[in-house]
């Protein structure tokens, strides 16, 4: 019983040895000279390796932004690749520093999987898309239909909310992955495909042709994606959400990545502030006077970001919708840099 | 009796006469293998029919209509008659660096190459046996997996290269290789181990390879992804390729020490016995007497264990490694290239067939040399 009970002992103290280990990231990153970010494995527009083997996408872009503030880099950065059942635990136990993985933010994952999520760089929702010659107008006429769905995610649960919601019935059709679902849906084997609407504008445009199809205007859940790290290092937590915020607070501003010298001039003293020219923000993170300055010449604001990855110009051709600045209606909106 | 006839050869002399049309040739083969009975020419109707239904087509996708040269899957598309109509070989064209060296630095990929070159030659002594200097050749085999390591991890003068840029068949063929090549000799020594009269030592083994058989492949691999981290001291985080090696290689052994006890188990008594009234000891009695029988009766089952072993390397993505078939997936995500999955999984169908059929062949040829009758 005693050596048991030692060695009970020994990997508990182990262990949070190894929890403690982790508090420092800002220490740690400088001193490695890199920035590992804990990305997926591929979500379109989000994150994907192009040809050359280089990670681009939405969430990639933040990892580059963070690296370029804290580093001065934005490509010193690593890609920790995570599916969806592993991403926690590769930053817990240190493999990355912070997580850019559309990860949606709940109770549970905030208070159970003890992480703190910074900020919402990305407000996504659970739509439906149906074929146009179905005649299909509103999600409220879909009683019977079978429904192609992702097993093990939320989405399941919300169906089956919103379906019991209206005293419809549905047929699921459950697959694996997207690119299972996008055949199956092709191929008739189910009238609906349901995930987020961001992933159904994404498979859409894959489509041999995507005018055939429709996004109902309904969306029936909040997923709200956003990075997060991990509990008890305050300060890295705050140096991230600041980032965050410097991107939105940018496009708000009018500062972008072709005009930010110039507005070093500005005469407006919140962009002066943001930018490093006046006050000390940097120092009080623990970064450099021009963190933010370094994240918008090199990355861009957050409207250039939302563009260049996923906007109406590209394949993907998402509006900025909920993502637009609070000044437009969205709910982009960030604290004052004061 | 007024006719007679007419005898050319005198009795026993006649030459042999061609066998009747109907049981030679085509014709003949196809009667005895495809119409011998109602049910079989049923069946070979209804092959035929779904080959004939289903050929032309996939033909028509995969060669006549595809397209090999476009920028984007929108190029691809536009240069057929209708979107999709045929295969897009452009896209694995494209990615085909990626799917080979993952992201290895472009700079450095001379070492892998060096590295493929390196193992195709320690591959032929031990495949064939008339090589001259063999000898020499099977020593080198033996030190490769460490002289590929050095090439491709760096150090000692080389510029060191992180094992999570690796990724592609570059992956799958460490992870297939360093399982086979050292499951083979830890099974060994499992199955002596667990066929021994020291009682300490024959539950240790038990222990190891029951526990291991009784776990799936895909629960040490979370095991090694997730679990390691927490118990190893802070300071001491191995890489998760290191880990994963462990860990396949281990599953792989104890699957290999049940082959292997198979095939020591199929030796009749009298043999040990032989080799005790020689006076060998122990370990010239296995390694003259024993183990070389029984390791040929063994053949099949360790060979289906390594293609097992190999296909199973796959698992990996699902801890998030990039092997042929991550990579595959994550290109998808790229918008410019998305929705042309079949070209992916063909693709990567088409390589593992290519490997896996040649183990299968190679164990053939290796039991028809070694057959010599039980």
């Amino acid at each position: 019983m005693r050596a048991l009970e030692k060695i009970a002992l020994t990997l508990i103290a182990v262990g949070a040895l190894a929890f403690t280990a982790t508090a420092g990231t800002l220490e740690d990153v400088k001193s490695r000279g890199e920035l590992r970010c804990v990305v997926s494995t591929g979500v379109a527009g989000f994150a994907y390796p192009d040809s050359s083997g280089t990670w681009k996408g939405f969430d990639i872009d933040f990892c580059r932004a963070t690296a370029a503030a804290v580093l001065g880099d934005s490509n010193a950065i690593k890609a920790v690749t995570s599916t969806g059942k592993t991403r926690f635990t590769k930053l817990n136990s240190g493999e990355g520093d912070v997580l850019w993985r559309n990860t949606t933010i709940t109770f549970s994952r905030d208070v159970g999987v003890k992480l703190t999520f910074v900020g919402v760089n990305y407000y996504d929702g659970q739509g439906f898309m149906v074929n146009k010659s179905l005649g299909v107008t509103s999600a409220t006429q879909l009683d019977g239909a079978s429904v192609c769905i992702q097993t093990g995610t939320t989405t399941e649960l919300n169906l089956a909310d919103f379906f019991r919601q209206n005293n419809m019935s549905y047929e699921a059709v459950t697959i694996e992955k997207n690119s299972e679902a996008r055949a199956a849906y092709l191929s008739g084997r189910c009238d609906i495909y349901t995930t987020d609407a961001s992933g159904l504008a994404a498979t859409r445009s894959t489509f041999p042709s995507p005018g055939n199809h429709i996004i109902l205007p309904e969306i029936i859940s909040k997923e709200p994606l956003g990075p997060a790290v991990r509990q008890g290092d305050d300060q890295w937590a705050d140096i991230v959400r600041w980032i965050y915020n410097a991107t939105v607070a940018a496009e708000e501003l009018g500062v972008s990545s072709s005009n930010v010298d110039s507005m070093k001039g500005s005469n407006n003293p919140e962009i002066l502030r943001l930018l490093g020219v006046e006050g000390s923000q940097g120092e009080e993170l623990g970064m450099s006077k021009d963190w933010a300055y370094q994240v918008i010449k090199q990355v861009g604001n957050y409207g250039e970001i939302f563009e260049r990855n996923i906007g109406t110009n590209t394949p993907i051709g998402l509006a900025r919708g909920l993502n637009n600045q609070w000044t437009k209606g969205g709910l982009q909106y960030s604290p004052p840099f004061r | 009796m007024s006719k007679t006839v007419q005898q050319e050869f005198a009795p026993g002399t006649h030459p042999d006469l061609p066998p009747p049309v109907n049981t030679t040739g085509i014709i003949g083969w196809s009667r005895k293998n495809l119409f011998s009975s109602p049910l079989n020419t049923i069946l070979t109707l209804l092959a035929m029919l779904l080959l004939w239904k289903s050929l032309p087509p996939l033909f028509e996708w995969a060669v006549i209509n595809s397209v090999s040269t476009a920028d984007s899957r929108e190029q691809c598309w536009n240069q057929m008659s209708s979107p999709g109509a045929g295969a897009c070989w452009a896209f694995i064209k494209d990615r085909v660096e990626l799917f080979t060296y993952g992201f290895y630095p472009p700079p450095l990929r001379w070492r892998v190459n060096i590295s493929f070159v390196l193992l195709a030659l320690a591959v032929v002594p031990v495949l064939y046996e008339k090589l001259p200097y063999r000898k020499y050749g099977l020593i080198y085999s033996a030190v490769f997996p460490f002289i590929a390591g050095w090439l491709l991890v760096g150090g000692f003068g080389l510029e060191q290269v992180d094992t999570d840029q690796f990724g592609g068949i570059m992956l799958t063929l460490i992870i297939g290789v360093t399982g086979i090549s050292f499951s083979l000799p830890i099974g060994v020594a499992l199955a002596l181990g667990r066929q021994s009269n020291m009682p300490v030592l024959k539950i240790l083994c038990v222990l190891f390879i029951e526990f291991i058989r009784g776990v799936p492949l895909i629960t040490l691999l979370f095991v090694a992804s997730t679990m390691l981290n927490y118990f190893l001291p802070p300071g001491t985080v191995y890489a998760l390729l290191v880990r994963v090696l462990i860990m396949v290689t281990l599953f792989a052994s104890a699957y290999m020490a049940e082959v292997i006890r198979g095939g020591l188990q199929a030796i009749a008594k009298g043999q040990h016995e032989a080799g005790d009234s020689l006076g060998l000891t122990y370990w010239q009695a296995h390694r003259l007497i024993i183990l070389p029988q029984a390791m040929k009766i063994s053949i099949p089952g360790i060979v289906s264990t390594f293609i097992g072993l190999y296909k199973d390397t796959t698992l990996v993505l699902i801890i998030g490694m990039m092997d042929i078939l991550g990579l595959g997936n994550a290109s998808l995500a790229d918008a410019k290239w998305a929705g042309l999955a079949n070209e992916v999984y063909i693709f990567v169908a088409l390589y593992f067939f290519i490997s896996c059929f040649s183990m299968s062949r190679y164990s053939l040829y290796l039991e028809k040399k070694l057959h010599t009758g039980h």
